[in-house]
């Protein structure tokens, strides 16, 4: 494959994969596949999805955590996806932002949450620190102690990928379709979620500083090559691959429903 | 990022060392701070094996344990699935991650750990005792011998956390 761009002396290369409203279902669907059929680096980066849309981690239990009701009312999908963490619910005003690498991609980091995020942290903090007082706050990115990226990751044998979900805007009504969670980080001292959440947009002027300013602090640790959707289709998959991501049922949503009644009663 | 992979490490090898013996004569705690234990076979993605007749009972090591954090969530195969050597048969949960555990022979699984399913964390608190994963009737018992010893697989331990 030609490369248009000269590849920067001894840095592995990562490809970025640009989207603009994919729906959070396909990109989920192609970051799996990316993530264990491809040899390759990637960042894949999306403004926005077309509808609100609830994901859970992959041991995620819509009864524990999303307001049934409102939810089959409203018919929010409701995803599991493939990595761990926790709940979301995201709209046209979320920014993802996703990072597949080989395990031996950064030198002297060890694939494990920690040593990914802690790495991560300081790459996005690269980016953040100028806009506000940015920190990697028990596993969630924050400012001071406002949540405004959620991340996940997915280790396998000799990759892994770390994705998150920045508040660049939301509206605040979906937040009444997630329950308040059982298993929450200390500094979130039970605050609601508007209390507790704050958006990208109050901190940093743009979206293209934030994006630009990523892909700045990737480049000091890959050579970054410009990657088409429409190039996927060359990419070599393994057939048809038996990922774990999962749009629930209605069925599966009423299922819990009645469970959520009866643990009510 | 070095000094919380060593804290993490000795931390859990403190608790590993009021735990109750092992049926297996364990070692002495490794310089890496994870314990091993003598008799055991380990593979290079962090998974153990007891090789017992004809059974294999396959878990993550605690070096993998130590390093993941607790464990919140564990999918495991259902018996009768076949699984291979070097690929993956399930996944646990940790601090936000999902990390895939592979098995170090070919086989079929005779017997998954259902108690996992209510107490994940007896992968962290019982590693090598109630926190074992699947049991593997082996199709090449063969594939043990490329498997590390518990001296060559504290070695490895030893020199991968010190990248």
């Amino acid at each position: 494959m030609a490369l248009p761009q000269a590849i920067k002396a001894g840095l592995p290369c990562m490809n970025l994969l640009r989207m603009t409203a994919v729906p959070i279902l396909e990109q989920l669907y192609l970051e799996e596949r990316l993530l264990r059929t491809s040899a390759e680096n990637w960042c894949i980066i999306n403004h926005g999805t077309s509808l609100p849309t609830i994901v859970m981690g992959i041991s995620g239990r819509p009864s524990e955590l999303v307001e049934l009701k409102p939810v089959l009312r409203d018919q929010i999908p409701v995803i599991r996806r493939f990595s761990g963490g926790g709940t979301v619910i995201i709209d046209n005003g979320t920014l993802f932002v996703s990072l597949i690498c080989n395990k031996n991609a950064i030198p002297g980091l060890q694939p494990y949450p920690h040593p990914i995020m802690s790495w991560t942290g300081q790459m996005y903090g690269q980016v953040l620190h100028e806009f506000g007082d940015f920190h990697l706050r028990e596993n969630d990115y924050a400012f001071n102690s406002h949540k405004f990226g959620g991340n996940a990751q997915s280790i396998i044998k000799d990759r892994w990928i770390h994705h998150t979900s920045f508040l660049w805007d939301y509206d605040a009504r979906n937040m009444e379709y997630l329950k308040l969670p059982s298993r929450a980080p200390k500094y979130r001292s039970a605050r609601s979620h508007v209390e507790f959440l704050c958006r990208m947009k109050n901190y940093v002027p743009s979206r293209t500083t934030f994006i630009e300013g990523t892909i700045k602090s990737l480049g000091g640790h890959f050579s970054i090559r410009p990657f088409d959707l429409d190039e996927l289709g060359s990419l070599s998959g393994s057939g048809s691959l038996s990922g774990s991501t999962k749009l629930l049922t209605r069925q599966e949503l009423e299922e819990a429903y009645s469970f959520q009644c009866v643990a009510v009663r | 990022m070095a000094l919380k992979l060593w804290a993490s490490s000795a931390a859990n090898a403190l608790k590993l060392s009021s735990r109750a013996a092992a049926p297996f004569p364990a070692s002495s705690i490794s310089r890496c701070f994870s314990s091993v234990i003598d008799g055991f076979r380990y593979s290079d993605s962090h998974e153990w094996v007891k090789h017992q007749g004809d059974v294999a009972t396959i878990g993550i090591t605690d070096h993998a344990q130590g390093h993941l954090g607790e464990v919140v969530f564990v999918e495991l195969p259902e018996s009768g699935t076949s699984v291979t050597k070097g690929s993956g048969f399930g996944a646990v949960e940790s601090v936000k991650a999902t990390s895939d555990v592979n098995s170090p022979v070919s086989g079929e699984v005779i017997e998954v750990n259902s108690k996992l399913t209510g107490t994940p964390g007896l992968i962290n608190t019982s590693t090598y005792e109630d926190g074992w994963m699947i049991k593997v009737k082996p199709s090449d018992p063969s594939e043990l011998q490329s498997l590390m010893d518990s001296k060559e697989y504290s070695k490895f331990c030893e020199e991968e956390d010190a990248h």
